[in-house]
């Protein structure tokens, strides 16, 4: 399977990955992970399980010891850095658990933020929306972040508005992929409910495919598919710890 | 890759304003440096300038044997004293030689509230020239016409308030307010130069014959004597206009080896060059600290980027996972610290540009210099230099940042 073309209708495909930090022992081994393009995947497990990992790795960000990671059928282990920059700036959107706004950006200006550096994206949003800005606006509002909510700085509204501006950041430009690093951890339940079901319904109008990692299973109800990753990583528990 | 440069800036200011209060402050800390360097350097040439405009078309100074330097900084700069004279006959001895077109004769030794006075003859008024061999000019009235008449530089009438017609008294000596006044001497203005930004608007000028009424000691019998023609015993020094330049090294070796009595003759010129190397030493002193004053601001900037560094790796990572390259951060950071040096300099030398404005009257009136208003290539060094310096020294920080944006993936967790 390494190096031969990959099916683009599989969002992720990850198979026979081993990763591990500098020269230590691997703390991350799947020998088979996929997610399908559109789907709605869930990825749980306990801390320090290799989530994380496993995110920066899909992300391009880190690179594999050995084995395949490919998104939407690019093999990123092969890739040079700038490539895989590029493949993750044109196709992947981030949510994080926290801190996720740059602070001395307004609320547009940081959900408009991936269309700085993807043409791909900026191109995507001016079609459906004429402007970047609008379509900013456009998913802020779908979001729930009212256009008062956005005169604001960053730094004053609530977690979970500025979680709503990460989704629309992770959103805008309709990137095929989303990837969600526990954004509800700080949310109460509410909150999480409604956030998640936002995100769900956005991603499903953009048609992008979700990750969503928490260690909290009792999420998975809202996903098609979910993978526990305590289960799946087969690398030698005691180097996992975080 | 960015869209644009225009957004790629606005996203380094808004970072920039994001941290105004130590943004601010290395700003200014760059602004104070830069703008003591442009000062330094700039009342270095104006100095050298000011002084080299103050004597002009002279070829040789004449006076007792001395220094060089002494003789050109007592003569033509009224600094320090004479140490000797010379005879009336030994000036009239080499004043009259074929290859001379003109000389003017020089007596010092006497103030007035502070100002000195310049026994001379007419020869003053017609030969003397400075800057780019500018003659003297009269603003009001004219030259001395008796042995109880002066005229002064434009700096003594304003500072005192004269005009014509007014009476003044010259003491004996240097002194501002010397006990010993020579009461029973009023000199009448009779003439106002008009302004040379030299020593000259210094000067209160009065006939060889004038200074020779105040040292005369006696009472109401002495006889005021003529001004043209009057033949005093000594005179402290001689400026001399050749007709051809090419005599100056033969004469200035006449007068150097000249049998009645030791005197020096020196070139403008080279004594000016004299006095620069007795001077640079100093200017260089100067220069060297406001480098390092510089040099110290730039150090102050990079501490503060490499302060900052820490609390912005999660926005560094954010900047990551929304499609910035590690080339991003790299640039990002020297942006930052080029802007802020940029900022600095430009708005030190703007300071400088107004505090020039602010002074210049002073600076003239007080020590004659003329301080240049436009902007010099200098000042495009120290900008240029300044910036240089603090991209080169960013590189620290920003390579630091790619680093860390490099091995925090997209995760930090503060």
């Amino acid at each position: 399977m390494p190096g031969t073309a990959l099916d683009p209708e599989i969002a992720i495909a990850i198979s026979g990955l081993r990763f591990g930090y500098g020269s230590g022992d691997d703390i991350l081994a799947l020998s088979e992970l996929n997610v399908r393009a559109s789907q709605r995947a869930f990825v749980y497990g306990p801390s320090g399980c290799g989530k994380s990992t496993l995110l920066a790795l899909v992300g391009g960000v880190l690179v594999a010891r050995e084995g395949v990671v490919a998104i939407l059928g690019e093999n990123l282990s092969v890739m040079k850095s700038a490539a895989r920059d590029r493949i993750r700036a044109d196709h992947v959107g981030f949510i994080f658990q926290q801190f996720n706004l740059v602070p001395y950006l307004s609320v547009v200006e940081n959900a408009s933020l991936p269309c700085r550096y993807s043409r791909r994206r900026l191109q995507r949003a001016v079609d459906a929306h004429g402007s970047v800005e609008k379509s900013a606006a456009r998913l802020l509002s779908a979001l729930g972040i009212g256009e008062e909510l956005r005169s604001r700085r960053t730094t004053d509204l609530s977690v979970g508005q500025q979680q709503r501006v990460a989704a629309a950041r992770a959103l805008i430009g309709r990137p095929e992929l989303v990837i969600a690093d526990e954004p509800t951890s700080s949310l109460d339940a509410d909150r999480r409910r409604e956030f998640i079901s936002l995100l769900l319904s956005e991603a499903g109008r953009a048609d992008s495919t979700v990750i969503f990692v928490s260690h909290d299973a009792s999420l998975a109800t809202h996903f098609d598919v979910a993978i526990d990753l305590g289960l799946s990583n087969t690398a030698p528990e005691p180097s996992n710890a975080a | 890759m960015l869209h644009n440069f225009g957004n790629a800036l606005s996203l380094v200011f808004k970072s920039l304003l994001n941290r105004r209060a130590t943004a601010i402050l290395t700003v200014a800390s760059i602004a104070v440096s830069a703008g003591l360097l442009s000062i330094v350097d700039r009342v270095r040439t104006d100095t050298q300038t000011s002084f080299a405009n103050t004597i002009s078309g002279t070829d040789l100074i004449v006076g007792a044997r001395s220094g060089d330097l002494n003789l050109l900084l007592y003569s033509v700069f009224r600094i320090g004293n004479p140490t000797n004279n010379v005879t009336w006959s030994s000036y009239e001895n080499i004043g009259g030689r074929p290859e001379v077109d003109w000389t003017i004769p020089f007596s010092l030794g006497d103030a007035h509230r502070g100002y000195r006075v310049l026994g001379t003859d007419l020869g003053y008024f017609s030969h003397y020239r400075y800057a780019d061999r500018r003659p003297l000019a009269f603003g009001e009235g004219g030259p001395f016409t008796s042995a109880t008449e002066a005229v002064i530089g434009a700096e003594v009438a304003e500072r005192l308030g004269y005009d014509i017609g007014r009476q003044i008294v010259v003491s004996h000596g240097l002194a501002d307010t010397s006990f010993l006044t020579h009461d029973e001497d009023p000199f009448t203005i009779s003439g106002i130069l008009a302004r040379t930004g030299t020593p000259v608007d210094r000067t209160v000028h009065i006939s060889l014959g004038g200074m020779d009424l105040i040292h005369t000691v006696g009472g109401a019998d002495r006889v005021a004597p003529p001004v043209a023609g009057y033949e005093p015993e000594e005179i402290t020094a001689f400026l001399i206009g050749l007709k051809s330049r090419t005599a100056i090294f033969a004469l200035q070796r006449y007068v150097n080896e000249f049998e009645g009595e030791p005197m020096s003759a020196v070139i403008p010129g080279v004594a000016l060059q004299q006095l620069w190397g007795l001077v640079r030493v100093a200017e260089y002193a100067l220069l060297g600290v406001s480098a390092m004053v510089v040099l110290a601001s730039v150090l102050g900037l990079l501490a503060t980027l490499l302060v900052s560094l820490n609390e912005r790796r999660r926005e560094m990572s954010v900047l990551r996972s929304v499609g910035a390259r590690p080339g991003h951060i790299f640039a990002l950071l020297l942006s930052e610290a080029a802007m802020l040096a940029f900022l600095g300099a430009l708005s030190g030398l703007l300071l400088v540009q107004l505090g020039i404005l602010a002074i210049r009257q002073f600076a003239l009136s007080e020590f004659g210099i003329q301080l240049s208003v436009q902007l010099r290539a200098f000042d495009l060094y120290v900008l240029a230099g300044i910036l240089g310096i603090a991209v080169i020294v960013s590189i620290v920080p920003a390579w630091r940042a790619y680093r860390n944006s490099l091995a925090d993936g997209l995760t930090v967790r503060l």
